[in-house]
């Protein structure tokens, strides 16, 4: 909660209701989900140091970075999809469809550079069917993109069930490279690789187009109302599909960094990751009914997940298995927080 | 469903506005298909020692009994204008408790398999119960509440089973999938023999009717008197004890729980039976014949992409295929322009006690 009293200038040292009730005249009560998830996520940084050590150090933040991006960006897609009201499940099925023609293609000898080029344009792809069948055939977002998960999944399987390698010599390869920034002794290195800069550059683009422009204002304004959006002459239709192509296309550049990162692409790979996906989003403090949310809160979301993995592994001593427990606690706690919130504004 | 005057032109637009009359055309469509690439596919023969039916249909309707089971639970969820997203997390819970229980007792007594069973459908109903609580209750979206717990569901099998596929054996237990009565497979008979339990439960009571309005208009049910808390807490436990059955029908197959691949995406499934027949996802209407169409056609598809060999994680393509061209029937856009599909009703008219 201390963090929030930097948000009320005056000092409010009369106890939390009295924060609560100065943040809520303010109208930042909407921001306090995302708040906690930062508070939460600095706070699991500081038990980790504590209890495990070499946490807050370059070598463990920048492998939480290098290892999440992909996540990072697939949030960031999923966050304009659920601002609108909408959800896109298809997202890991995309990745792994995307992942096995990109490791196919680059194989069979094309130009790296174009691969990835069509390994986006299969999410763009992916994403603009999703998008015209909830737009213009009415089909409910969950099912038109569980429809395109079915089938992401299903075409990535025709095409091959065996872990597909990236020959070592592939062009392909240089986009998993890492770079070092800083050299620290023994292995404290500070490293981004370009999935690093992918996600930085799509986190800093969701940034300016949902909080800077216009299309990002009538993204708002469909999840808080579809009706009066309409009413208000916002071109909604337009705005719904492209929040779809949106996440697909970001689907698909979350397969290059994976796919780069790891050198091999299977049927399997990516199940799963739509939801926690959908948890960062939700954990960053978007709400799942839309219309209020913030990219950032997503990119918090997705490290804290990220975190909570690292945590686990260092721990040793908390079986991996409860790590989806832990997930949906977490997640579970979020969602009761929203609601409270909710209910706060009414 | 017919009168005496109805024409031949009416009647035909009796069978289209059923709702699940397109997911009937594609079974036997898939039916045909195997039929030509195989002309004794159909056949279904007596086997000469034990006296049980085999043959590719009776296989047909073995595999559609766990799907059955969910996509009744799930059309009763829907209803209300939730989802359930837990049942194949519920699924492998209840087949990791009964299989570790019989794993540790070491006992082939049938008393055995029957407290299994029985530990099974409780924990299977308890967390349909939490399920229930936290969408009546603490009013969470039920997208979400059955989101965290599918997500908790699978981490507490393999909590139980310490990550591990456990192994049992027990022969009375083992029986309830691969047994049979009178030559047809227990599981299915079970199955069939609980889906009209539940349609006669739902209809012929003002049970289905309750559950119906909440999901129509949540206002003015609760203003009608309805007790919403009650009813979507009955909603959620029946889909949570179906789920366990079904778990108990898909580990006593094989006689073991494997913790990350038993009831994997089977909610999807289960959805998909429910959206096929013609029950719409904005609740307010269910058909639990519909679900069973849903439920056929699903075990249908699974077994002729295998029989046409196919890849068997190939499926979900096939599954897209059979989602989109349903989700574009069902289209208003694609309906005006068909002129002939133009009598069916947006929203189907209720039909009644089905099973």
């Amino acid at each position: 909660m201390s963090a929030m009293q930097t948000k009320t200038p005056p000092a409010q040292p009369r106890g939390v209701a009295r924060t609560l009730a100065a943040v809520q005249r303010k109208g930042y009560m909407q921001a306090l989900p995302t708040v906690a998830a930062l508070v939460i996520f600095l706070g699991m940084l500081v038990y980790g140091e504590i209890a495990y050590g070499r946490i807050v150090q370059f070598n463990t933040l920048s492998n939480l970075l290098v290892n999440n991006a992909h996540l990072v960006i697939l949030a960031v897609g999923l966050t304009f999809v659920i601002l609108t009201g909408g959800i896109d499940l298809s997202v890991g099925a995309v990745i792994a469809f995307s992942s096995v023609v990109g490791v196919l293609l680059v194989n069979a000898g094309w130009n790296p550079w174009l691969v990835v080029a069509a390994m986006v344009a299969i999410g763009s792809a992916f994403g603009l069917v999703s998008g015209v069948l909830v737009q213009y055939f009415g089909v409910q977002p969950f099912i038109a993109t569980l429809a395109m998960m079915f089938l992401g999944r299903g075409l990535a399987s025709i095409l091959s069930t065996q872990p597909e390698r990236l020959a070592d010599d592939s062009g392909f390869r240089s986009l998993g490279t890492t770079w070092k920034i800083v050299d620290g002794p023994k292995v404290n290195d500070l490293v981004i690789s370009p999935g690093v800069v992918a996600a930085v550059v799509v986190v800093l683009v969701g940034l300016f187009l949902l909080h800077r422009t216009r299309f990002g204002r009538t993204v708002y304004a469909i999840g808080g109302s579809e009706q009066s959006a309409s009413l208000m002459g916002l071109p909604v239709p337009r705005t719904k599909v492209w929040v779809y192509v949106i996440s697909g296309t970001l689907a698909g550049v979350a397969a290059v960094v994976y796919t780069a990162r790891l050198g091999i692409a299977q049927n399997i790979t990516g199940i799963g990751w739509e939801l926690d996906a959908i948890a960062a989003v939700v954990i960053g403090g978007t709400l799942l009914t839309g219309g209020a949310g913030f990219v950032l809160g997503s990119v918090v979301g997705a490290l804290v997940l990220g975190l909570m993995t690292v945590l686990i592994t260092r721990d040793g001593g908390i079986p991996p298995e409860t790590t989806t427990i832990i997930t949906g606690g977490i997640l579970f706690v979020f969602v009761l927080l929203q609601r409270t919130v909710v209910r706060q504004r009414r | 469903m017919s009168s005496p005057t109805t024409s031949a032109r009416a009647r035909a637009s009796t069978v289209l506005r059923a709702p699940y009359f397109w997911g009937i055309v594609a079974i036997v469509l898939l039916l045909a298909i195997n039929t030509i690439r195989d002309p004794g596919y159909l056949a279904i023969s007596v086997h000469p020692s034990t006296g049980n039916l085999a043959g590719n249909l009776i296989d047909i309707l073995r595999a559609s009994a766990p799907i059955l089971m969910i996509a009744v639970g799930m059309a009763l969820v829907v209803a209300t204008r939730g989802i359930d997203l837990s049942v194949g997390s519920v699924m492998v819970v209840a087949g990791a408790v009964s299989m570790e229980f019989m794993s540790a007792q070491q006992s082939n007594s049938a008393g055995t398999a029957l407290v299994a069973l029985l530990l099974a459908l409780g924990i299977s109903a308890g967390l349909g119960a939490v399920n229930g609580v936290l969408v009546s209750v603490v009013g969470l979206q039920p997208f979400i509440s059955t989101l965290v717990m599918m997500l908790a569901g699978r981490g507490i099998a393999k909590v139980i089973t310490g990550g591990q596929n456990t192994t049992a054996s027990n022969d009375s237990f083992r029986w309830i999938a691969n047994g049979y009565v009178l030559g047809i497979p227990v599981v299915f008979v079970i199955a069939v023999l609980i889906v009209v339990a539940v349609a006669l439960l739902v209809r012929r009571s003002a049970l289905g009717l309750m559950i119906e309005s909440i999901g129509m208009d949540p206002q003015a049910a609760r203003l009608a008197g309805i007790n919403r808390r009650a009813l979507l807490l009955t909603a959620y436990i029946t889909s949570g004890l179906l789920a366990g059955i079904a778990g108990v029908f898909a580990t006593a197959t094989v006689m073991t729980v494997d913790v990350s691949q038993t009831g994997y995406q089977l909610e999807l499934d289960a959805i998909l039976a429910v959206v096929v027949g013609g029950t719409s996802l904005a609740g307010g209407k269910f058909s639990i014949a519909g679900a069973a169409v849903g439920a056929f056609l699903i075990a249908t598809l699974d077994k002729t992409v295998v029989f046409l060999g196919i890849s068997s994680s190939a499926t979900p393509a096939f599954k897209a295929a059979v989602i989109v061209i349903v989700c574009l029937l069902q289209s208003e856009r694609v309906r005006a322009q068909i002129p002939k599909l133009r009598i069916v009703p947006r929203r189907a008219p209720k039909e009644v006690a089905s099973a």
